[in-house]
Protein backbone atom coordinates (compact mmCIF):
# COMPACT_ATOMS: atom_id res chain seq x y z
CA UNK A 1 0.00 0.00 0.00
CA UNK A 2 1.40 3.43 -1.32
CA UNK A 3 2.40 5.49 2.41
CA UNK A 4 3.12 9.64 2.32
CA UNK A 5 5.06 11.25 5.32
CA UNK A 6 3.75 14.26 6.45
CA UNK A 7 5.50 16.56 9.60
CA UNK A 8 1.46 17.76 10.41
CA UNK A 9 -1.28 15.66 9.53
CA UNK A 10 -4.92 18.21 9.74
CA UNK A 11 -8.20 15.98 9.95
CA UNK A 12 -11.14 18.34 8.60
CA UNK A 13 -10.80 20.98 6.01
CA UNK A 14 -13.07 23.15 7.67
CA UNK A 15 -12.08 26.84 9.43
CA UNK A 16 -10.30 25.66 11.99
CA UNK A 17 -8.62 22.83 9.60
CA UNK A 18 -7.84 25.37 7.35
CA UNK A 19 -6.54 28.08 9.99
CA UNK A 20 -4.52 25.40 11.56
CA UNK A 21 -3.21 23.83 8.14
CA UNK A 22 -1.92 26.76 6.48
CA UNK A 23 -0.35 28.04 9.84
CA UNK A 24 1.58 25.02 9.97
CA UNK A 25 2.87 25.13 6.58
CA UNK A 26 3.82 29.01 7.42
CA UNK A 27 6.87 27.34 9.17
CA UNK A 28 8.04 25.67 6.20
CA UNK A 29 6.88 22.08 7.45
CA UNK A 30 5.26 19.71 5.43
CA UNK A 31 1.30 19.47 5.62
CA UNK A 32 -1.65 17.16 4.65
CA UNK A 33 -4.99 18.13 4.86
CA UNK A 34 -7.78 15.37 4.87
CA UNK A 35 -11.60 15.94 4.26
CA UNK A 36 -14.69 13.69 3.21
CA UNK A 37 -16.20 16.87 1.17
CA UNK A 38 -15.68 16.95 -2.42
CA UNK A 39 -14.05 20.33 -1.88
CA UNK A 40 -12.49 22.57 1.70
CA UNK A 41 -14.52 24.92 3.48
CA UNK A 42 -16.35 22.78 5.69
CA UNK A 43 -20.18 23.01 6.13
CA UNK A 44 -19.84 27.04 6.43
CA UNK A 45 -17.61 27.39 3.23
CA UNK A 46 -18.92 24.37 1.52
CA UNK A 47 -17.81 24.29 -1.98
CA UNK A 48 -14.60 25.91 -1.82
CA UNK A 49 -12.56 28.63 -3.11
CA UNK A 50 -14.75 29.21 -6.20
CA UNK A 51 -17.93 29.45 -4.03
CA UNK A 52 -15.91 31.11 -0.63
CA UNK A 53 -19.33 33.73 0.77
CA UNK A 54 -17.16 36.43 2.24
CA UNK A 55 -13.65 37.44 1.98
CA UNK A 56 -12.68 35.90 4.92
CA UNK A 57 -13.64 32.36 3.61
CA UNK A 58 -11.88 33.52 0.37
CA UNK A 59 -8.51 34.59 2.27
CA UNK A 60 -8.27 31.19 4.45
CA UNK A 61 -9.23 28.83 1.50
CA UNK A 62 -6.46 30.83 -0.65
CA UNK A 63 -4.03 30.40 2.19
CA UNK A 64 -4.37 26.75 2.45
CA UNK A 65 -3.72 26.38 -1.11
CA UNK A 66 -0.35 26.62 -0.20
CA UNK A 67 2.54 24.16 -2.06
CA UNK A 68 3.27 22.61 1.33
CA UNK A 69 -0.06 21.63 1.68
CA UNK A 70 -1.57 18.02 0.07
CA UNK A 71 -5.31 18.72 0.24
CA UNK A 72 -7.49 14.97 0.21
CA UNK A 73 -10.74 15.74 -0.72
CA UNK A 74 -13.27 12.89 -0.35
CA UNK A 75 -11.36 10.74 2.09
CA UNK A 76 -12.56 9.86 5.53
CA UNK A 77 -9.96 8.45 8.06
CA UNK A 78 -10.68 3.78 8.99
CA UNK A 79 -8.12 3.24 11.60
CA UNK A 80 -4.62 3.98 13.11
CA UNK A 81 -2.42 1.52 11.92
CA UNK A 82 0.17 2.55 14.55
CA UNK A 83 0.95 5.54 16.38
CA UNK A 84 1.73 8.25 14.16
CA UNK A 85 0.00 6.42 11.02
CA UNK A 86 -3.48 6.65 10.01
CA UNK A 87 -5.39 4.31 7.14
CA UNK A 88 -7.45 6.35 4.87
CA UNK A 89 -10.16 5.70 2.11
CA UNK A 90 -9.53 8.04 -0.50
CA UNK A 91 -11.90 7.34 -3.93
CA UNK A 92 -9.46 5.38 -5.31
CA UNK A 93 -8.28 3.34 -2.50
CA UNK A 94 -6.74 3.09 0.81
CA UNK A 95 -3.49 4.78 1.85
CA UNK A 96 -1.44 5.01 4.92
CA UNK A 97 -0.66 8.49 5.80
CA UNK A 98 2.34 8.80 8.76
CA UNK A 99 2.53 12.21 10.70
CA UNK A 100 5.05 13.76 13.14
CA UNK A 101 1.66 15.79 14.70
CA UNK A 102 -2.10 15.43 14.15
CA UNK A 103 -4.62 18.19 14.49
CA UNK A 104 -8.14 17.04 14.51
CA UNK A 105 -10.34 19.31 13.30
CA UNK A 106 -13.26 17.25 12.59
CA UNK A 107 -16.02 19.64 13.82
CA UNK A 108 -19.64 18.92 14.28
CA UNK A 109 -23.08 17.90 13.51
CA UNK A 110 -26.25 18.59 14.31
CA UNK A 111 -28.54 17.16 16.83
CA UNK A 112 -31.27 15.77 16.19
CA UNK A 113 -34.02 14.40 18.87
CA UNK A 114 -36.78 12.08 17.71
CA UNK A 115 -40.46 12.94 17.38
CA UNK A 116 -43.09 11.71 15.65
CA UNK A 117 -42.60 11.67 11.63
CA UNK A 118 -39.18 12.51 12.26
CA UNK A 119 -37.95 9.68 9.44
CA UNK A 120 -40.33 11.34 7.02
CA UNK A 121 -38.34 12.12 3.85
CA UNK A 122 -38.68 15.87 3.45
CA UNK A 123 -38.00 16.28 7.45
CA UNK A 124 -33.93 16.97 7.57
CA UNK A 125 -31.39 19.04 9.60
CA UNK A 126 -31.29 22.67 9.37
CA UNK A 127 -27.84 22.74 8.21
CA UNK A 128 -28.73 19.35 6.37
CA UNK A 129 -31.27 21.36 4.17
CA UNK A 130 -28.82 24.08 3.52
CA UNK A 131 -26.52 21.85 2.50
CA UNK A 132 -28.61 20.13 0.10
CA UNK A 133 -29.56 23.65 -1.39
CA UNK A 134 -25.78 24.97 -1.48
CA UNK A 135 -25.34 20.99 -3.68
CA UNK A 136 -28.38 22.56 -6.23
CA UNK A 137 -31.20 20.80 -4.69
CA UNK A 138 -34.48 22.91 -6.11
CA UNK A 139 -36.01 24.80 -3.30
CA UNK A 140 -37.51 27.95 -5.08
CA UNK A 141 -41.03 28.36 -4.34
CA UNK A 142 -41.18 25.05 -1.78
CA UNK A 143 -42.63 25.71 1.74
CA UNK A 144 -39.58 25.32 4.71
CA UNK A 145 -40.33 25.29 8.31
CA UNK A 146 -36.87 26.03 10.24
CA UNK A 147 -37.27 24.63 13.70
CA UNK A 148 -35.08 23.46 16.68
CA UNK A 149 -32.59 25.54 18.56
CA UNK A 150 -29.50 28.10 18.15
CA UNK A 151 -28.31 30.59 15.33
CA UNK A 152 -27.93 28.61 13.01
CA UNK A 153 -31.75 28.53 12.42
CA UNK A 154 -31.50 31.97 11.83
CA UNK A 155 -28.02 31.55 9.01
CA UNK A 156 -30.24 28.79 7.31
CA UNK A 157 -33.67 30.32 7.51
CA UNK A 158 -31.80 33.73 5.46
CA UNK A 159 -29.78 31.47 3.35
CA UNK A 160 -32.78 29.55 1.96
CA UNK A 161 -35.36 32.45 1.51
CA UNK A 162 -32.30 34.25 -0.36
CA UNK A 163 -33.09 31.13 -2.76
CA UNK A 164 -36.17 31.68 -3.07
CA UNK A 165 -37.76 29.44 -0.92
CA UNK A 166 -40.88 30.15 1.18
CA UNK A 167 -39.91 30.33 5.03
CA UNK A 168 -43.27 29.79 7.05
CA UNK A 169 -41.73 30.77 9.95
CA UNK A 170 -39.01 30.21 12.72
CA UNK A 171 -39.49 27.88 15.59
CA UNK A 172 -36.95 28.46 18.45
CA UNK A 173 -37.05 26.40 21.62
CA UNK A 174 -35.56 29.23 23.93
CA UNK A 175 -37.26 31.99 25.21
CA UNK A 176 -37.39 35.53 24.88
CA UNK A 177 -35.65 36.18 27.80
CA UNK A 178 -32.89 34.10 26.45
CA UNK A 179 -32.51 35.29 23.02
CA UNK A 180 -32.76 38.58 24.85
CA UNK A 181 -29.61 37.85 27.12
CA UNK A 182 -27.71 36.28 23.88
CA UNK A 183 -28.59 39.82 21.74
CA UNK A 184 -26.48 41.82 24.49
CA UNK A 185 -24.02 39.35 23.83
CA UNK A 186 -23.88 39.64 20.47
CA UNK A 187 -23.84 43.43 20.54
CA UNK A 188 -20.55 43.84 22.50
CA UNK A 189 -19.19 42.32 18.92
CA UNK A 190 -19.38 45.31 16.05
CA UNK A 191 -18.54 42.06 13.71
CA UNK A 192 -21.33 39.52 15.15
CA UNK A 193 -23.54 42.88 15.73
CA UNK A 194 -23.93 43.41 11.70
CA UNK A 195 -23.89 40.02 10.78
CA UNK A 196 -27.57 39.49 13.06
CA UNK A 197 -28.68 43.03 11.65
CA UNK A 198 -28.08 41.74 8.13
CA UNK A 199 -29.71 38.19 8.75
CA UNK A 200 -32.94 40.21 10.39
CA UNK A 201 -32.95 42.41 7.59
CA UNK A 202 -32.72 40.04 5.32
CA UNK A 203 -35.45 37.83 7.33
CA UNK A 204 -37.85 40.62 7.44
CA UNK A 205 -41.50 39.27 7.30
CA UNK A 206 -40.69 35.62 8.95
CA UNK A 207 -42.37 35.11 11.82
CA UNK A 208 -40.14 33.66 14.67
CA UNK A 209 -41.93 31.77 17.51
CA UNK A 210 -39.52 31.55 20.56
CA UNK A 211 -40.94 29.02 23.46
CA UNK A 212 -41.84 27.18 20.42
CA UNK A 213 -41.39 23.43 19.25
CA UNK A 214 -42.36 20.65 16.40
CA UNK A 215 -44.13 17.67 18.03
CA UNK A 216 -44.88 15.75 14.85
CA UNK A 217 -44.31 15.53 11.27
CA UNK A 218 -46.95 14.43 9.06
CA UNK A 219 -47.47 13.19 5.47
CA UNK A 220 -48.17 9.50 3.62
CA UNK A 221 -44.86 9.02 1.62
CA UNK A 222 -43.07 12.30 2.60
CA UNK A 223 -43.71 15.13 5.15
CA UNK A 224 -46.60 17.50 4.06
CA UNK A 225 -47.25 18.95 7.38
CA UNK A 226 -45.77 19.35 10.98
CA UNK A 227 -47.54 20.61 14.29
CA UNK A 228 -45.81 23.48 16.01
CA UNK A 229 -46.08 23.70 20.26
CA UNK A 230 -46.82 27.58 21.15
CA UNK A 231 -47.20 27.88 24.59
CA UNK A 232 -50.46 25.46 25.49
CA UNK A 233 -51.75 26.07 21.87
CA UNK A 234 -50.63 23.68 18.76
CA UNK A 235 -51.02 24.94 15.26
CA UNK A 236 -50.33 22.64 12.14
CA UNK A 237 -48.47 24.59 9.22
CA UNK A 238 -48.12 22.59 6.18
CA UNK A 239 -44.81 22.63 4.21
CA UNK A 240 -43.01 20.82 1.66
CA UNK A 241 -39.70 20.79 3.90
CA UNK A 242 -38.94 20.92 7.76
CA UNK A 243 -35.08 22.00 8.46
CA UNK A 244 -34.89 20.92 12.15
CA UNK A 245 -31.77 21.10 13.81
CA UNK A 246 -31.32 21.48 18.01
CA UNK A 247 -27.73 22.81 17.95
CA UNK A 248 -24.53 21.32 17.27
CA UNK A 249 -22.72 18.05 18.71
CA UNK A 250 -18.85 18.06 18.45
CA UNK A 251 -17.15 15.01 15.93
CA UNK A 252 -15.26 13.71 18.68
CA UNK A 253 -15.37 9.85 17.26
CA UNK A 254 -11.72 9.95 15.84
CA UNK A 255 -10.52 11.55 19.05
CA UNK A 256 -12.03 9.01 21.33
CA UNK A 257 -10.87 6.40 18.87
CA UNK A 258 -6.96 7.60 19.54
CA UNK A 259 -7.69 7.78 22.85
CA UNK A 260 -7.80 11.45 23.78
CA UNK A 261 -9.97 12.39 26.60
CA UNK A 262 -13.29 13.51 26.52
CA UNK A 263 -15.01 15.46 29.22
CA UNK A 264 -18.93 16.85 28.68
CA UNK A 265 -18.83 15.35 24.85
CA UNK A 266 -15.78 17.43 24.04
CA UNK A 267 -12.36 16.67 23.60
CA UNK A 268 -10.02 18.23 25.82
CA UNK A 269 -7.22 20.32 24.94
CA UNK A 270 -4.37 22.71 27.22
CA UNK A 271 -3.39 25.91 25.91
CA UNK A 272 -1.82 25.15 22.92
CA UNK A 273 -4.73 22.96 21.80
CA UNK A 274 -2.82 19.89 22.90
CA UNK A 275 -4.62 16.44 24.22
CA UNK A 276 -3.50 14.89 26.71
CA UNK A 277 -2.04 12.63 23.79
CA UNK A 278 1.42 13.88 23.12
CA UNK A 279 1.68 15.15 19.59
CA UNK A 280 -2.28 15.21 18.97
CA UNK A 281 -3.76 18.92 19.11
CA UNK A 282 -7.70 19.72 18.42
CA UNK A 283 -8.98 22.81 17.17
CA UNK A 284 -12.69 23.92 16.74
CA UNK A 285 -15.89 22.73 17.20
CA UNK A 286 -14.24 19.66 18.63
CA UNK A 287 -13.29 21.35 21.31
CA UNK A 288 -16.82 23.23 21.91
CA UNK A 289 -19.15 25.07 20.28
CA UNK A 290 -17.92 28.23 19.38
CA UNK A 291 -18.55 29.45 15.97
CA UNK A 292 -16.12 31.03 13.04
CA UNK A 293 -14.17 32.99 14.62
CA UNK A 294 -12.80 31.28 17.57
CA UNK A 295 -12.34 27.64 15.35
CA UNK A 296 -10.27 30.54 13.25
CA UNK A 297 -8.13 30.96 16.17
CA UNK A 298 -7.76 27.67 17.85
CA UNK A 299 -6.49 26.21 14.38
CA UNK A 300 -4.51 28.90 14.32
CA UNK A 301 -2.69 28.35 17.52
CA UNK A 302 -2.98 24.46 16.92
CA UNK A 303 -1.49 24.74 13.54
CA UNK A 304 1.41 27.15 14.81
CA UNK A 305 2.16 24.98 18.49
CA UNK A 306 2.26 21.77 16.07
CA UNK A 307 5.06 23.51 14.13
CA UNK A 308 7.02 24.80 16.74
CA UNK A 309 6.09 28.28 16.74
CA UNK A 310 4.84 28.82 20.30
CA UNK A 311 5.71 32.59 20.71
CA UNK A 312 3.48 33.48 17.74
CA UNK A 313 0.34 30.88 19.26
CA UNK A 314 0.73 33.08 22.62
CA UNK A 315 -0.22 36.47 20.67
CA UNK A 316 -3.47 34.59 19.67
CA UNK A 317 -4.21 33.77 23.51
CA UNK A 318 -6.40 36.08 24.64
CA UNK A 319 -8.76 36.98 21.84
CA UNK A 320 -9.16 33.32 22.26
CA UNK A 321 -10.44 34.07 25.95
CA UNK A 322 -12.76 36.36 24.47
CA UNK A 323 -14.34 34.05 22.00
CA UNK A 324 -14.54 31.08 24.96
CA UNK A 325 -16.61 33.35 26.66
CA UNK A 326 -18.94 33.90 23.67
CA UNK A 327 -19.17 30.67 23.44
CA UNK A 328 -20.23 30.03 26.87
CA UNK A 329 -22.99 32.42 26.46
CA UNK A 330 -24.37 30.72 23.57
CA UNK A 331 -24.64 27.44 25.41
CA UNK A 332 -26.15 28.70 27.90
CA UNK A 333 -28.55 30.99 25.64
CA UNK A 334 -29.79 27.73 23.92
CA UNK A 335 -29.86 25.45 26.43
CA UNK A 336 -32.34 22.72 25.52
CA UNK A 337 -35.67 22.77 27.39
CA UNK A 338 -36.37 19.37 28.87
CA UNK A 339 -40.03 19.20 27.42
CA UNK A 340 -38.32 18.43 24.25
CA UNK A 341 -37.45 14.57 25.80
CA UNK A 342 -40.83 14.13 26.04
CA UNK A 343 -41.98 14.55 22.25
CA UNK A 344 -40.89 10.69 21.08
CA UNK A 345 -43.61 8.67 21.32
CA UNK A 346 -43.29 4.57 22.33
CA UNK A 347 -43.17 3.78 18.90
CA UNK A 348 -41.56 6.45 17.60
CA UNK A 349 -37.93 5.57 16.31
CA UNK A 350 -34.70 6.45 18.30
CA UNK A 351 -31.89 4.69 15.78
CA UNK A 352 -33.20 5.29 12.38
CA UNK A 353 -30.27 2.59 10.82
CA UNK A 354 -31.73 -0.11 12.79
CA UNK A 355 -35.09 0.79 13.16
CA UNK A 356 -35.44 0.34 17.34
CA UNK A 357 -38.36 2.80 18.95
CA UNK A 358 -37.98 4.97 22.10
CA UNK A 359 -40.02 2.13 24.19
CA UNK A 360 -37.26 -0.90 23.14
CA UNK A 361 -34.54 2.01 24.97
CA UNK A 362 -36.84 2.76 27.72
CA UNK A 363 -35.82 -0.48 29.71
CA UNK A 364 -32.31 -0.65 29.23
CA UNK A 365 -30.24 1.30 31.85
CA UNK A 366 -27.08 1.68 30.03
CA UNK A 367 -25.81 2.51 26.11
CA UNK A 368 -24.53 -0.94 26.01
CA UNK A 369 -27.02 -2.79 26.99
CA UNK A 370 -29.22 -0.72 24.82
CA UNK A 371 -27.12 -1.67 22.17
CA UNK A 372 -26.66 -5.39 22.90
CA UNK A 373 -30.52 -6.25 22.81
CA UNK A 374 -32.11 -3.68 20.21
CA UNK A 375 -28.88 -3.21 17.44
CA UNK A 376 -29.61 0.81 18.75
CA UNK A 377 -26.16 2.74 16.96
CA UNK A 378 -24.84 -0.71 15.35
CA UNK A 379 -26.20 0.64 11.67
CA UNK A 380 -23.65 2.99 9.54
CA UNK A 381 -23.70 5.73 11.58
CA UNK A 382 -22.54 4.17 14.14
CA UNK A 383 -24.11 5.92 16.72
CA UNK A 384 -23.72 9.57 15.44
CA UNK A 385 -27.26 10.24 15.19
CA UNK A 386 -29.34 8.17 17.95
CA UNK A 387 -26.03 8.22 19.99
CA UNK A 388 -26.43 12.06 20.80
CA UNK A 389 -29.81 11.77 21.05
CA UNK A 390 -30.04 9.21 24.17
CA UNK A 391 -27.38 11.49 25.38
CA UNK A 392 -29.60 13.98 25.75
CA UNK A 393 -33.26 11.57 26.11
CA UNK A 394 -31.52 9.41 28.63
CA UNK A 395 -28.23 10.42 29.67
CA UNK A 396 -26.56 7.36 28.03
CA UNK A 397 -23.64 8.22 25.27
CA UNK A 398 -21.81 5.24 23.66
CA UNK A 399 -18.48 4.24 26.03
CA UNK A 400 -16.29 3.61 23.33
CA UNK A 401 -15.25 3.91 19.79
CA UNK A 402 -13.93 1.34 17.53
CA UNK A 403 -12.07 1.07 14.14
CA UNK A 404 -12.80 1.25 11.47
CA UNK A 405 -14.46 4.31 12.63
CA UNK A 406 -16.13 4.99 9.81
CA UNK A 407 -17.78 2.64 7.02
CA UNK A 408 -14.74 1.42 5.00
CA UNK A 409 -14.83 -0.93 1.87
CA UNK A 410 -13.32 -4.18 2.79
CA UNK A 411 -10.72 -3.72 0.12
CA UNK A 412 -9.34 -1.14 2.23
CA UNK A 413 -9.30 -3.08 5.11
CA UNK A 414 -8.21 -6.12 3.40
CA UNK A 415 -5.59 -4.27 2.27
CA UNK A 416 -3.56 -3.46 5.57
CA UNK A 417 -4.24 -7.14 6.81
CA UNK A 418 -2.35 -8.42 3.32
CA UNK A 419 0.46 -5.72 4.05
CA UNK A 420 1.03 -6.74 7.50
CA UNK A 421 1.30 -10.64 6.77
CA UNK A 422 3.61 -10.00 4.57
CA UNK B 1 -24.68 27.18 -17.17
CA UNK B 2 -22.69 23.70 -18.66
CA UNK B 3 -25.03 20.91 -17.79
CA UNK B 4 -24.68 17.51 -16.52
CA UNK B 5 -26.99 14.03 -17.78
CA UNK B 6 -26.75 11.01 -15.77
CA UNK B 7 -29.25 8.66 -14.99
CA UNK B 8 -31.74 7.98 -11.78
CA UNK B 9 -32.94 4.62 -11.96
CA UNK B 10 -32.54 4.70 -15.60
CA UNK B 11 -34.53 7.68 -16.19
CA UNK B 12 -32.21 10.86 -18.00
CA UNK B 13 -31.68 14.00 -15.81
CA UNK B 14 -29.84 16.97 -16.52
CA UNK B 15 -28.40 19.00 -13.69
CA UNK B 16 -26.32 21.90 -13.52
CA UNK B 17 -22.87 21.14 -13.11
CA UNK B 18 -21.57 21.00 -9.45
CA UNK B 19 -24.53 19.71 -8.64
CA UNK B 20 -24.75 16.81 -5.80
CA UNK B 21 -26.13 13.37 -6.43
CA UNK B 22 -28.82 14.26 -4.24
CA UNK B 23 -29.77 17.28 -6.08
CA UNK B 24 -29.96 15.21 -8.89
CA UNK B 25 -32.66 12.71 -7.37
CA UNK B 26 -34.68 15.41 -5.92
CA UNK B 27 -34.71 16.68 -9.63
CA UNK B 28 -35.76 13.35 -10.95
CA UNK B 29 -38.83 13.41 -8.07
CA UNK B 30 -37.30 10.31 -6.38
CA UNK B 31 -38.84 10.74 -3.06
CA UNK B 32 -37.29 7.80 -1.06
CA UNK B 33 -33.60 7.22 -1.66
CA UNK B 34 -33.35 3.99 0.37
CA UNK B 35 -36.10 1.69 2.59
CA UNK B 36 -34.86 1.12 6.11
CA UNK B 37 -34.67 -2.19 7.69
CA UNK B 38 -38.28 -2.16 8.46
CA UNK B 39 -39.40 -0.80 4.97
CA UNK B 40 -39.74 3.13 5.45
CA UNK B 41 -38.69 5.15 2.79
CA UNK B 42 -36.20 7.49 3.85
CA UNK B 43 -34.19 10.40 1.97
CA UNK B 44 -31.62 12.84 3.32
CA UNK B 45 -31.40 14.06 7.49
CA UNK B 46 -28.03 15.65 7.98
CA UNK B 47 -26.25 16.76 4.40
CA UNK B 48 -23.19 16.34 5.44
CA UNK B 49 -21.80 12.82 5.70
CA UNK B 50 -22.96 11.58 9.14
CA UNK B 51 -26.39 9.61 9.04
CA UNK B 52 -26.09 7.73 5.68
CA UNK B 53 -29.80 7.80 5.19
CA UNK B 54 -28.71 9.55 1.45
CA UNK B 55 -26.68 6.03 0.76
CA UNK B 56 -27.60 4.96 -2.79
CA UNK B 57 -26.36 3.25 -5.82
CA UNK B 58 -23.63 4.81 -7.65
CA UNK B 59 -22.27 3.13 -10.96
CA UNK B 60 -22.50 -0.17 -9.33
CA UNK B 61 -21.25 0.75 -5.94
CA UNK B 62 -23.37 0.44 -3.09
CA UNK B 63 -23.76 2.72 0.20
CA UNK B 64 -22.40 5.85 -2.10
CA UNK B 65 -23.30 9.01 -0.07
CA UNK B 66 -25.65 11.20 -2.90
CA UNK B 67 -24.90 13.71 -0.04
CA UNK B 68 -20.95 14.29 -0.67
CA UNK B 69 -20.84 12.49 -4.19
CA UNK B 70 -21.11 15.34 -7.08
CA UNK B 71 -22.40 14.67 -10.35
CA UNK B 72 -20.78 13.40 -13.28
CA UNK B 73 -21.32 13.04 -16.95
CA UNK B 74 -22.98 9.52 -17.45
CA UNK B 75 -23.61 8.67 -13.98
CA UNK B 76 -25.87 5.76 -12.91
CA UNK B 77 -27.20 6.36 -9.84
CA UNK B 78 -30.16 3.56 -8.75
CA UNK B 79 -32.02 3.43 -5.41
CA UNK B 80 -33.30 1.17 -3.32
Amino acid sequence: MSQQAFDVLVIGAGPAGLAAASSAASSGVRVGLIDDNPSAGGQIWRGGLEHAPTSQATLWLIRANADAITLFARTRVISRVQPGVLLVETPTGAQELSFRQLILASGARELFLPFPGWTLPGVMGAGGLQALVKGGLPIAGKRVVVAGSGPLLIAVAAYLKSRGARVQCIVEQTSWSKLGHFGLQLARSPSKLRQARSLGWRLRGVPLHANSWITRADGSERLEAVSIQRGKRVETLSCDYLACGFGLVPNIELGSALGCTIEHGTLQVDEWQQTNSAGIFCAGEVTGIGGLDLALLEGQIAGLAASGQTAAARVLFSARAREQRFACHLASSFALHAELKRLAEPETLVCRCEDVPYQALQEHTNWRAARLQTRCGMGPCQGRVCGSATAFLFGRTPDSVRPPVTVARVASLVSTHSDQEK
Amino acid sequence: MHEIQLTVNGQPVCVPAGSIVAAALAQAGVTSFRHSVSGEARAPLCGMGICFECRVTINGKAYALSCQTMCEEGMEVTTT
